[in-house]
């Protein structure tokens, strides 16, 4: 009888701290980091992004002239930045390391040179 | 009927043979589709790529920048025999913001390449002639962006990756090329001819065609279908599938590998070794064999 007790009382404490580890995660869940891009021909400003692992990310694109790409194969996210519109690209740096992003939408001599870097730390 | 073996062995001998490399179009039995048979055998022929002019460049990835065509010019005119046709697959001139200098600097292009003594000669548009404006001053000069040829028993098909400058083949286009495929045997030859790869070659180069993939599943379900194209400026050959894609080099300045260095700018001039690094091919489509076998040229003698 007290074994069967002892049993229940461990099985509800370890619901109890599962549950406890869920809220607490639910707390950790780290905010977006909200980054705005300025593109223009033939630049990105800004050009060098460093952003922590895990961390998920909201860049909010803007051209200041004619219509651009803006493209991270690494982390499969791009967009088309419109001018007059923000184009809003979402990711998680699932990976350490520095990638590329670039212009993938043709936009004059220059475009071969429109690109920056996201670099991921740990 | 000709003898390919022969004839490489004649631009070897004359120091203009480059490196051969063959294409396999899958079956034997294709063979039995080619409608040309002469003599009791097949009719095979062969065909000239060149790629990348960038006509109206400046810099010092080229001091020669506007001789450099002229001389491909005088070296496919030089061939001991002559190609049934010529393809240029884009990026004949390079870009320009001003709609009127693009018109002269395709006009000029236009000049230049009326020297080519075979008349039979193909165009299609790279980014820098099509993508500003759409294609429509390359449209003045060569009019259709995407179309379909065919030639002694291959269908060709030239599709436009360029005039939308998002890199999109887009959905009219690849209804097209739906409907078009449709109309073939399952194992008919075909030649694709396009700018940018259809697949991704090095997307942080922008070394891709957005919806390629499209393309590439309508094409898979023929059997022999080979893909010739530009825009890397250099040599590559890769299979998806059975789909053998074979990259020109170019005519104005190589690029370096995918990869190789963190921008992809043009590899500089050596002078040592000028010109190293552009040229054009020959193509030969060896019916019988169901197989294109590559050769690599220089613009100039060495």
């Amino acid at each position: 009888m007290q074994t069967k007790r002892r049993r229940f009382t461990l099985a509800l404490g370890g619901l109890l701290l599962g549950a406890g580890t869920i809220g607490l995660r639910a707390a950790a869940q780290p905010k977006e980091q909200v980054i705005k891009i300025l593109a223009r021909r033939f630049t990105y400003s800004p050009n060098q992004l460093t952003l922590k692992k895990g961390i998920p990310v909201v860049l909010e694109l803007t051209t200041a002239d004619v219509l651009m790409g803006f493209n991270a194969p690494d982390f499969q996210a791009r967009a088309d930045i419109i001018p007059g519109q923000v184009a809003i690209v979402r990711l998680v740096p699932d990976k350490v390391g520095t990638f590329t992003f670039l212009c993938d939408v043709f936009c004059g001599s220059g475009h071969e040179s429109m690109s920056g870097t996201i670099t991921v730390v740990a | 009927m000709r003898h390919p073996i022969d004839r490489r062995e004649f631009l070897r001998l004359a120091g203009l043979g480059g490196v051969v490399f063959a294409s396999s179009l899958g079956t034997a039995g294709c063979a039995g589709t080619m409608s040309t048979a002469k003599d009791g055998g097949y009719d095979d022929f062969y065909f000239v790529q060149l790629s990348d002019s960038h006509w109206g460049f400046e810099g010092p990835p080229n001091p020669d920048a506007k001789g450099t065509l002229k001389k491909a010019v005088a070296a496919v005119n030089s061939l001991s025999e002559p190609p049934d046709f010529i393809v240029f697959t884009g990026d004949l001139t390079h870009t320009t913001d001003d709609p009127k200098v693009r018109r002269q600097r395709l006009a000029q292009f236009k000049e230049i390449v009326g020297e080519l003594k075979v008349k039979d000669v193909r165009f299609m548009p790279g980014e820098n002639d099509a993508s500003l404006d759409r294609g429509e001053a390359y449209q003045e000069f060569f009019g259709k962006t995407y179309y379909t040829f065919d030639h002694k028993g291959v269908h060709f098909i030239a599709v436009d990756n360029v005039s939308d400058p998002r890199a999109l083949i887009g959905d009219e286009q690849l209804q097209w090329l739906a409907a078009d495929l449709k109309q073939q045997p399952q194992d008919a030859n075909i030649v694709v001819l396009t700018h940018r790869p259809l697949f991704d070659l090095y997307p942080q180069w922008d070394w891709a065609t957005r919806d390629g993939a499209k393309a590439i599943d309508l094409l898979m379900p023929h059997s022999n279908v080979t893909v010739f194209y530009g825009h890397i400026h250099q040599e590559h050959h890769k299979m998806t599938g059975h789909i053998a894609h074979h990259a020109a080099k170019g005519l104005m300045f190589p690029l370096p590998v995918a990869g190789s260095q963190p921008q992809r700018t043009p590899l500089p001039w050596d002078p040592a070794q000028p010109y190293r690094g552009l040229g054009f091919r020959d193509i030969e489509a060896e019916a019988k064999k169901a197989e294109f076998k590559l050769t690599e040229l220089p613009v100039q003698k060495a």
